[in-house]
């Protein structure tokens, strides 16, 4: 019998009220309850819960906190700390339990479940929090309930791998928006229509994106140093090429790796001289190219190397997925942004590029 | 003319398909049963290791069980004759009188017998291509290609050949598409070696000039798109585009699939593309077929002409030959002349309604969807894509029911299901990806009469207002159809079969349990 859990975060979305840029702060529980505030997560996680409830009669485990109404059984710690230890003691106690975690929360919700998911149930976002940069949040809490239905349903339980990123706190100090690439999760793939429409079924992106990279890499130039970034397209690319790492900036020439996980120090210096080549995905679920997440391409080492081509291999199906149809950089340096803004030319399969208009 | 939903529950028990328990009729075997018996059926000699070891497996039926088997068969699906509002590329119905013709015309003639025993079918050919020039400007017509996709790759072909001979193919291996333009063009310009580039919709609703020219330069070998596009927008630039392509020294193709707004008013041509392509399978009133027997006739301007594949049927004085001397050709892209009898349809078709009929139809295609989509302004939680922007959209638009799906969690494919309870076949949504949530495309064109839209929307309005009552309704439907809901996706290999031969080897056991 498949099961659901559910987290919800207490505290997810509160510090976006309270004016600051996110809820992780450890007293926030007690100073909204100062403040008289209730966070959104439990009645969002109510409205998910209905719309998974239309569609699937599989038990689903709540916790820390339960949502509005009685569709769900309590589970985990008793006592609550009003803590993110709440929240990583639930998905502690899910594991072997449930066959997909559905969350209310943000990035910073994300990020705890992903740290206590030690065996990697599949997770998924119903977007609750102040800060949603990463690619698992639904674009709605119903959305959210109906995916998580169709997952329990499916039986290939078909996933996808998405980065989790959250605010940067040292370049927020700077007074800068900035995100880090955190982790990677396994998310449920969303099939919308695939078992109705069987046209639906036609595509396969997950095939298209490897061919591409498999194209990519024969047309690699033996003198050029590539500069390669962070994700999980990125990391299949590097793979191609002995390895890599997941979420950080490797250099590739002559065909093979030659530097992996680099900070922007490390790039000046190899940069120098150098005909170079950036490789590049688009990270996390808000469309950014530079600045959220591959922080260590800074605007320095783009001038280094001469702002140099960058290349970008996407899904056209994420693509697809952008409101407004854009992508976003923000390097910091914004006279650099402004001459980078334009179209590009986005790899989306073998043979393929799509034009994705790029802001600053 | 369809009885007005108001009456449907006063005057019928609704719709309701025959279930039958029918068996595959690959089970219908080892009953000894045979249709007509040849007695005296002489054995083929036939030479060795040609000759089939053991009998093949057949069903064994008599001529009334078949006939019944297939008469259940049909009484489970909707008929083909429902109302229909099949948008992006117009869906009309086709005269059984084009069925007679190309019975009694075609059946007596093989397309490899001498050229003066065939005048009268290249004279057709001849004719037809001549019509067909008249609507879009071309100089020549061809109809070998067996269907839209078809005729795209062949304009694939001829834009290598095109710029082979002129010693630019190497540098030119771009071809440029939109988001919005039918899947064909991409992926026929890949299947022909090209790079594709594909530009995105921006706020009016189509590519911005400035991004074309992002992308065209002398990498650049074709333009392929069809206009309106996939949403029905009109891209009102689209002088320029071909302007801006011409100038880089790539040529334009006009995928002209959705014709039926603009016929007679809209030549290709004289918006200065080298070639379009028409369905006659749906425009020109030939029957589609599921991807059977189709027509995608591919004309071009005389440049180009040298490199179609032929054999071209050539008017010589008062006489008509097939001419397969064309050293430039791409050769074939379909046995013979392509599905001769789809093009004799089409040209019946095409005489009939003349040029004035043409004229008319894409009137009433026009006023019909004007119709509609006054109409579907009114449903409840219906709206229509793009709705800021003010592109012409003449014979069909794309709809979303996103506000539907979210205020009740009926997704267009619940809706879409439960309107065939009613009768309505399956609706026509959007070619991948979906841009436009929770979309649908109707287009009337003008077959339907205004009955027949209002049972249309009506019905549509029916299921969206079961949906905000009772979503159950709509989630579980279709409720009166032959076969519910599909448990599984169809593209799981391990459960679905598309012969009887994998069926056996995938469900052994379970036929063995039985
Ligand atoms: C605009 C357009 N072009 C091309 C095609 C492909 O035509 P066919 O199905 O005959 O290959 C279609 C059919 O859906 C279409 O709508």
């Amino acid at each position: 019998m498949s099961r659901l859990g559910l987290i919800i975060n207490p505290v997810a979305g509160l510090g976006g009220a309270m004016g600051r840029k996110g809820s992780d702060e450890t007293d926030i529980a007690q100073r909204a309850t100062a403040e008289g505030r209730v966070s959104q997560a439990p009645h969002r996680a109510a409205r998910a819960l209905a719309a998974f409830r239309a569609q699937s009669d599989a038990p689903v485990l709540a916790g820390p906190v339960l949502p509005d109404g009685d569709a769900a059984q309590a589970f985990g710690p008793g006592a609550l700390t009003q803590t993110a230890k709440d929240t990583l003691a639930t998905v502690q106690a899910m594991q072997g339990q449930v066959d997909l975690i559905l969350f209310a929360g943000g990035d910073g919700t994300a990020r705890d479940i992903c740290a206590a998911n030690e065996t990697g149930i599949p997770i998924l976002g119903i977007p609750s929090g102040v800060k949603m940069q990463s690619g698992v949040f639904a674009r709605s809490p119903e959305r959210a309930g109906r995916l998580s239905a169709a997952f329990l349903a499916d039986p290939r339980r078909r996933t996808e791998m998405v980065e989790i990123l959250d605010l940067d706190e040292a370049a927020r100090r700077d007074g800068r928006l900035s995100a880090q690439l955190y982790t990677v999760a396994r998310t449920a793939l969303d099939r919308q229509g695939a078992r109705q429409n069987p046209k639906a079924g036609s595509t396969d992106p997950v095939g298209d994106l490897d061919a591409a990279l498999a194209a990519y890499v024969a047309e690699m130039e033996p003198d050029t140093l590539y500069i390669l970034g962070p994700g999980t397209t990125m990391k299949a690319l590097k793979d191609r090429l002995g390895g890599g790492s997941l979420l950080g900036v490797d250099l590739a020439e002559g065909g093979r790796l030659t530097g992996i996980d680099l900070d922007d120090t490390a790039l000046l210096a190899r940069v120098r001289g150098r005909r170079v080549r950036v490789v590049l995905t688009v990270v996390g679920g808000q469309g950014f190219l530079l600045g959220r997440g591959n922080q260590q391409i800074s605007s320095q080492v783009l001038r280094a190397a001469g702002l140099p081509p960058i290349d970008v291999i996407c899904g056209a199906e994420k693509l697809a997925g952008l409101t407004p149809q854009e992508l976003t950089i923000d390097t910091g340096d914004p006279t650099l942004d402004g001459t980078l803004a334009g179209y590009w030319p986005v790899i989306t399969g073998a043979g393929r590029k799509q034009v994705v208009r790029v802001v600053a | 003319m369809t009885a007005p939903i108001k009456d449907f529950a006063k005057r019928s028990n609704g719709y309701r398909a025959a279930k039958w328990s029918e068996p595959v009729v690959m089970q219908m075997t080892g009953t000894g049963r045979r249709g007509v018996v040849f007695e005296d059926a002489p054995a083929p000699a036939l030479p060795g290791k040609s000759a089939r070891k053991a009998a093949p497996a057949l069903p064994e039926v008599t001529e009334h069980d078949a006939l019944r088997h297939y008469l259940h068969l049909s009484q489970m699906t909707l008929g083909m004759m429902g109302i229909s509002l099949f948008g992006t590329c117009t869906m009309k119905y086709n005269p059984r009188i084009g069925e007679r013709a190309s019975l009694d015309h075609l059946r007596g003639l093989h397309p490899l017998q001498e050229a003066e025993t065939l005048q009268g079918v290249l004279e057709m050919y001849d004719n037809f291509s001549d019509f067909l020039c008249e609507v879009s400007g071309m100089d020549q017509f061809v109809f070998q290609a067996g269907g839209g996709a078809d005729a795209a790759y062949t304009h694939a072909c001829v834009t290598r050949a095109y710029h082979a001979s002129r010693g630019e193919l190497q540098q030119r291996d771009q071809i440029i598409t939109t988001i919005q333009t039918h899947p064909c063009s991409p992926a026929t310009a890949n299947t022909a070696g090209f790079e594709v580039i594909t530009l995105s919709l921006e706020e009016n609703g189509y590519p911005s000039i400035e991004q074309l020219k992002s992308v065209v330069g002398p990498r650049t070998a074709a333009l392929m798109v069809n206009n309106p596009d996939d949403m029905g927008i009109y891209n009102p630039d689209i002088k320029e585009w071909v302007r801006i392509v011409h100038e880089a020294g790539g040529l334009c193709f006009y995928d002209h699939a959705n014709f039926n707004g603009v016929m007679t008013r809209l030549r290709a041509r004289e918006l200065g593309f080298d070639a379009c392509m028409y369905m006659l399978h749906k425009t020109f009133g030939a029957p589609k077929g599921g991807g059977g027997p189709a027509v995608g006739a591919y004309g071009c301007a005389e440049h180009l002409v040298p490199f179609l594949p032929g054999p071209v049927v050539v008017k010589d004085g008062g006489s008509y030959r097939l001419d397969a001397d064309r050293p430039q050709s791409i050769g074939r892209v379909r046995e013979f002349w392509g599905n001769a009898p789809q093009v004799l349809k089409a040209y019946a078709w095409a005489r009939a309604m003349g040029a004035e009929g043409l004229r008319e139809a894409a009137d009433i295609s026009v006023l019909s969807n004007n119709y509609m989509d006054w109409r579907l302004a009114q449903v409840r939680g219906v709206s229509r894509s793009n709705p800021g922007i003010d592109a012409p959209r003449m014979e069909m638009t794309r709809h979303s029911v996103e506000q539907v799906t979210e205020e009740t969690g009926c997704s267009i494919f619940d809706i879409s299901m439960r309107m065939t309870d009613f009768g309505i076949d399956a609706l026509w949504l959007s070619h991948e990806p979906f841009l436009v949530p929770e979309p649908f495309t109707p287009e009337a064109g003008e077959l339907w009469s205004k009955e027949d839209i209002d049972y249309w929307i009506d019905v549509l309005e029916h299921v969206i207002g079961e949906a905000y009552a009772d979503p159950e309704i709509v989630k579980t439907a279709p409720h009166n159809a032959a076969i519910h809901q599909l448990t599984s996706a169809l593209d799981e290999p391990d459960v679905w079969a598309t012969t009887w031969r994998a069926y056996e080897r995938k469900h052994r056991k379970q036929m063995a349990a039985e």
